[in-house]
């Protein structure tokens, strides 16, 4: 008893730590729940701070964070550290060769004005004592989180070769229950969920945010008019526009790569079919034709094609279709449920939820293979969204009869839980890279 | 549905009519079973979905019409032969009440994609619209409407919560 007790409190404390540093930062908790053991070695030391306030090491713990969330970085603790340098001439490599870091970050932040910061960081190699890449930023207070995101996608470019996806963000549909009934929030989130801003509020539901590739819009389904309809929504001003309140369902709204055309599916002719509707002419072209349900349209990343839900063939599978509905071709024969796919931006994977044993669990295909791997295996896995640069999946689940948003690598290697400390988190999507 | 069972449907319904009471206590008992809350009528007046008083003849199919949830199997918009009779209690007494307004409001359970959900939610509701229109209502006056899995009415993660969700509700326009 004593001890459940104590971890009741350890608990405690650890939620009440967080709501002291930040009110942002105080509504969830990220839990990695399935790790690796050998990722690229990095030290992180703590950034060096002049200035009003100690943010410093909270800069260094987002980049760290990102880093050994991406499942491909062994981030070495800073009590094995032997010194604290902040740049690249105070670093005793030696030092850092006895500890195995093989790849070390060091930076200093410097207030240069009123609420005006100077971020410095330098990526060093340990072994041959090169500094790896190098920069240097001017941002205000409030972007000191974006600015440690960026340096997190540039070290991670760096030393896998790949594009970062750090500086990125979520749209999610967060759900709480009030004594009018339940109350539905479209929120959008930085890519690890901390800073959520609220850009709709609803008592009806809201449904299946898509982003524009500028990713400054969101496509949404909300049943604000006690029916589904499709709006647009600018992030910056919040103005926004119903673009499909047809007779019946108006839903799955999915922006084309070069954000000219929309696809969506509407049943205004008396069946659910997918529809595309060109943003600057209005003009809207009915793509597919059958009696079965044909649902969440997905486009290629060449725009030269999208994938799809069909019930055609008896129960959901998943088929490509041309941008004018010809060519159609099935793309799943496994299980007996298999639905809203999307492919990576390499256009080599797609990802879906996909029944087995009574379970609805994310799954990948490779396109060129069709070789299909489950990555989770819980119970009532939805919404499954790529990082921009493929590498890992968003996606949500149900953790202790609440939804939570979970992330798992495209290969199934690294897996964890973004929990919320209020509500129910459901509809995640990841969005494209920022420009 | 095909031509020759609606027809049958149809006559079966001419039957239930004339023989007003015989499946009385069946409907009763079900809807206790659905737990859908509704409180199927005594010995007193009855009332229809309008409120107003039912007349003497249409007592027997009034336990049917108070019985404004159908419920449907997994992945499924058939309509089974219970759910077949309270739609053609509520088609009979469209077609007599020709100003009466209706929404079907279709739903589903939360398996399964909500996209997808969304769509089987208009199905089911479709289903029981396909019913009120071979018997006689108006489509005019009929709407449907799919919230898929969005509104659940019980919240568990099993078969008993999923069972009471993958449900169609008729609303009448008061």
């Amino acid at each position: 008893m004593k001890l459940s007790n104590m971890k009741k409190l350890a608990a405690l404390l650890i939620i009440l730590s967080g709501l002291l540093a930040s009110p942002a930062q105080a509504v969830l908790t990220i839990e990695i729940t399935k790790g690796v053991d050998v990722g690229i070695p990095i030290a992180i030391v703590p950034f060096s701070w002049k200035g009003a306030a100690v943010a410093g090491e909270s800069m260094t713990k987002v980049i760290d964070a990102d880093l050994t969330r991406s499942g491909r970085f062994d981030s070495i603790p800073q009590a094995d550290f032997l010194q604290q340098p902040h740049n690249a001439k105070q670093v005793r490599f030696k030092d850092w060769r006895l500890i195995k870091a093989d790849n070390l970050v060091v930076g200093s932040i410097e207030q240069s004005g009123s609420g005006v910061y100077k971020v410095k960081f330098q990526l060093l190699d340990v072994y041959s004592g090169k500094t790896l890449t190098g920069y240097q930023y001017t941002v205000q207070s409030d972007k000191l989180r974006n600015v440690a995101h960026q340096i997190s996608d540039i070290i991670y470019e760096r030393l896998t070769g790949e594009k970062g996806a750090f500086n990125t963000m979520i749209a999610y549909v967060t759900v709480e229950r009030t004594k009018k009934g339940r109350r539905y929030l479209l929120q959008v989130a930085d890519s690890d969920g901390f800073s959520p801003h609220t850009i709709l509020a609803s008592h009806q539901p809201l449904m299946s945010a898509s982003w524009s590739p500028d990713a400054r819009k969101l496509a949404y389904v909300s049943f604000e008019k006690k029916r589904s309809m499709i709006y647009i929504q600018r992030l910056s001003d919040g103005k926004r526009e119903n673009v499909a309140s047809f007779k019946g369902i108006n839903s799955a709204p999915a922006f084309s790569p070069d954000g000219t055309k929309l696809a969506f599916v509407s049943s205004k002719e008396g069946n659910t079919e997918i529809y595309v509707l060109d943003l600057r002419t209005r003009a809207i072209k009915r793509l597919t034709n059958h009696h079965g349900i044909d649902t969440e349209p997905s486009w290629l990343p060449n725009g030269r094609g999208l994938v799809f839900t069909s019930g055609r063939s008896g129960q959901p599978q998943i088929y490509q279709m041309n941008t004018d509905g010809s060519g159609v071709q099935r793309l799943t024969y496994s299980g007996k449920y298999n639905a809203r796919p999307s492919v990576s931006a390499d256009g080599k994977l797609l990802v879906m939820i996909s029944r087995g044993n009574g379970r609805y669990h994310v799954a990948v295909m490779d396109l060129r293979t069709k070789e299909i791997t489950k990555l989770t295996d819980t119970l009532l896995d939805e919404s499954p969204s790529f990082a921009p640069n493929g590498r890992m999946v968003l996606y949500a689940t149900e953790q202790g009869n609440k939804g939570v948003l979970a992330a798992v690598s495209s290969d199934g290697r690294v897996r964890q839980s973004l929990r919320f400390l209020q509500g129910d988190v459901r509809e995640p999507a990841w969005s494209p890279y920022l420009r | 549905m095909n031509n020759t069972s609606k027809l049958f449907l149809i006559a079966l319904l001419a039957g239930m009519v004339a023989v007003s009471g015989c499946n009385k206590k069946t409907r009763k008992a079900e809807g206790a079973d659905m737990g859908d809350g509704v409180s199927t009528s005594g010995t007193g007046t009855e009332f229809g979905p309008d409120g107003k008083p039912l007349g003497e003849w249409q007592s027997g199919s009034a336990d049917m019409l108070s019985q404004t949830r159908i419920y449907f199997a997994y992945d499924s918009s058939d309509l089974d032969v219970d759910s077949q009779a309270i739609a053609e209690a509520h088609a009979a007494y469209l077609r007599d009440n020709p100003s009466t307004r209706v929404v079907l409001e279709g739903h589903a359970d939360e398996r399964g994609t909500r996209e997808y959900n969304l769509a089987l939610g208009e199905r089911r509701a479709q289903a029981v619209i396909d019913v009120f229109i071979a018997l006689g209502a108006n489509p005019a006056n009929i709407e449907n409407v799919s919230y898929g899995e969005e509104n659940p009415v019980a919240e568990g993660h099993d078969e008993s919560a999923w069972s009471l969700n993958r449900r169609v509700e008729i609303r009448y326009d008061r």
